[in-house]
């Protein structure tokens, strides 16, 4: 009943063509990446760089001192094998002082100040190339809101919002993305250690067959427990979705006039393209 | 007697009339190159789909003093068009619209009567309902216009049917969804299945001209089809690419199809009304 595989093909054609279309229809012809290393941003770089040829991606390694040097390597292994253009962006110059005015900060203002120092260069390094920036999340992360407002989630087009995390994986392997890099655990690299799984406190695996259910097959709660997932998970899920709703939508406008941005002045981003 | 069939499977501008407007006019003409009688375009092919507050902005009206009619209808006198565009009728209303145009003249227009407002869609937020199901005599026999939801609800095909459509002409801004393993989008395999079911049990034609490209994130699959009375399948365009498409039609299929399998003649049209009223507590 759960069956999360996805053809290859199709998505490929489609989220390359998307990639194009909307980079030309904005009167770009080149896109920015911050790559990690990771899987998402590993993927989004292959899908950007057929779309538009690697000669036409910039790709950044915005690495923070303790950032894995794995990291580091993996992006390399992407930029050489895409063709991709490349630079190399350390945050700790710009971080450190912040980090020094309030030694008191804990692991998530210190993540969310790197993530949003990264969103930083990835503009500031838009306009220099004059390319736009290309998302990396996922649609687990987006339900869950495991990601920072602002941050990694900030991008001018997102190819890969809509593929679960285990979809990306099954993408990104057929694409011929490299085996270290499918291999590893999933991490933010915010913190020495630190994996996306050991913080959530689930698997990838688990909790994208359980939101399959719950957002796509519009299952209750209920329903899902019925099927199987403990009831304690099912609660936890739903709850972080729903506490997180604030981080997939722009922030309400008060309406005071007859015609207002976001209610009732409604056009797609495409207009007159 | 034969007609060669053309299917548009563009993309288009979205709110950009003019420029959507020179793309049919060169398309006619390519079509026209290659001898094809009859030249469909997709649903709001001369305005682009997801208009939301530019509908009342890019709307027509389909007569010979219209800046966007008038070339289409010099067009038209020496090939049929049905065209897509959003109509604004005398009260005011704007309708999802299709026409079809010949020898200079509109021969029909039909308003788009089911506006899907559920999931992704908000047509009817935007737009008025259309209020009837027409069939019309052409050159090439009598034909019905559907435009993409219309033909999601079994009644309009049914009503053509029986109204003597001999070719059902469906017109689609079909956003794919629904990515399984499988190599088309659920999306896409359900009209295919509905089109050919529609064809088979109609013993018609049906004619499905889709547009292809992105509106921000939606994707557009076309994928456009003729299916002949029989519910083979004629001709079919790629997916998610932009095509011009030719299909030889033998208009005399409806004759042999007919002969074997007279579905028309033993429909119990009066059982149906009759079912119809007692169904509707009349």
């Amino acid at each position: 009943m759960i069956d999360l595989s996805i053809n290859i093909e199709l998505a490929r054609t489609i989220l390359t063509g998307f990639i194009r279309s909307e980079i030309m229809r904005a009167g770009f012809s080149r896109a920015v990446i911050n790559l990690s290393g990771g899987l998402d941003s590993t993927l989004a770089c292959y899908l950007t760089a057929e779309a538009l040829g690697g000669e036409n991606v910039l790709a950044l390694r915005v690495p923070y001192s303790s950032s894995s040097v794995d990291s580091l390597d993996h992006a390399q292994m992407v930029i050489e094998a895409l063709g991709l253009q490349s630079m190399t962006i350390p945050i700790s110059e710009m971080t450190d002082p912040l980090f020094e005015r309030f030694p008191e900060a804990g692991p998530v203002r210190r993540g969310n100040i790197m993530a949003r120092l990264r969103m930083i260069v990835l503009y500031d390094q838009s306009e220099a190339f004059r390319g736009l920036p290309i998302g990396t999340g996922n649609k687990t992360e987006i339900l869950l809101g495991y990601t920072t407002l602002f941050g990694d989630s900030a991008c001018a087009i997102n190819p890969l919002g809509d593929l679960y995390k285990t979809q990306v994986r099954q993408l990104a392997r057929a694409i011929g993305v490299p085996g270290v890099i499918l291999d590893k655990a999933p991490t933010a690299d915010l913190w020495v250690g630190q994996t996306d799984e050991g913080e959530l406190g689930f698997t990838y695996e688990e909790v994208d067959r359980l939101l399959y259910l719950l957002v796509d097959q519009r299952f209750s709660p209920e329903e899902c427990v019925t099927t199987g997932f403990d009831e304690k998970f099912v609660r936890n899920v739903v709850e972080r979705v729903r506490r997180n709703h604030f981080k997939r939508i722009l922030p309400p406008i008060a309406k005071l006039s007859n015609r207002t941005v976001g209610y009732d002045f409604l056009y797609l981003r495409d207009w007159g393209t | 007697m034969k007609l060669n069939l053309a299917l548009a499977q563009i993309n288009t501008r979205l709110g950009n009339i003019d420029a959507n407007l020179a793309k049919h006019l060169e398309l006619i003409q390519e079509a026209q190159a290659r001898e094809a009688d009859l030249l469909i375009f997709p649903e709001l092919s001369l305005t682009g789909y997801v208009l939301q507050d530019l509908a009342t902005a890019v709307a027509h009206r389909p007569t010979a003093d219209d800046p966007v009619f008038r070339p289409l209808l010099k067009a038209s006198q020496d090939i049929d068009l049905v065209v897509g565009f959003v109509d604004e009728d005398r009260r005011n209303r704007f309708y999802i619209a299709a026409a079809y145009l010949s020898r200079g003249q509109v021969l029909h227009v039909h308003h788009k009567v089911y506006l899907p407002t559920y999931g992704l869609f908000d047509e009817g937020r935007f737009f008025a309902w259309g209020d009837g199901v027409q069939a019309f005599d052409t050159r090439f026999g009598r034909l019905g216009i559907l435009i993409c939801e219309d033909f999601w609800h079994a009644s309009p095909p049914y009503l053509l049917w029986l109204d003597g459509a001999e070719m059902l002409l469906f017109a689609s801004a079909s956003p794919g969804r629904g990515l399984t393993a499988e190599p088309q989008l659920e999306s896409a395999r359900w009209v295919e299945h509905i089109n050919r079911a529609y064809a088979s049990l109609f013993t018609t034609f049906v004619v499905h001209a889709n547009r292809v490209g992105f509106e921000d994130g939606l994707n557009f699959w076309g994928g456009s089809t003729a299916f002949d009375p029989n519910g083979e399948l004629i001709v079919k365009a790629p997916y998610n690419e932009e095509a011009l498409i030719l299909a030889e039609i033998d208009l005399n299929q409806l004759h042999r199809t007919r002969a074997r399998l007279p579905l028309l003649r033993d429909e119990r049209t009066a059982l149906v009304m009759r079912e119809m009223r007692r169904i509707l507590g009349e």
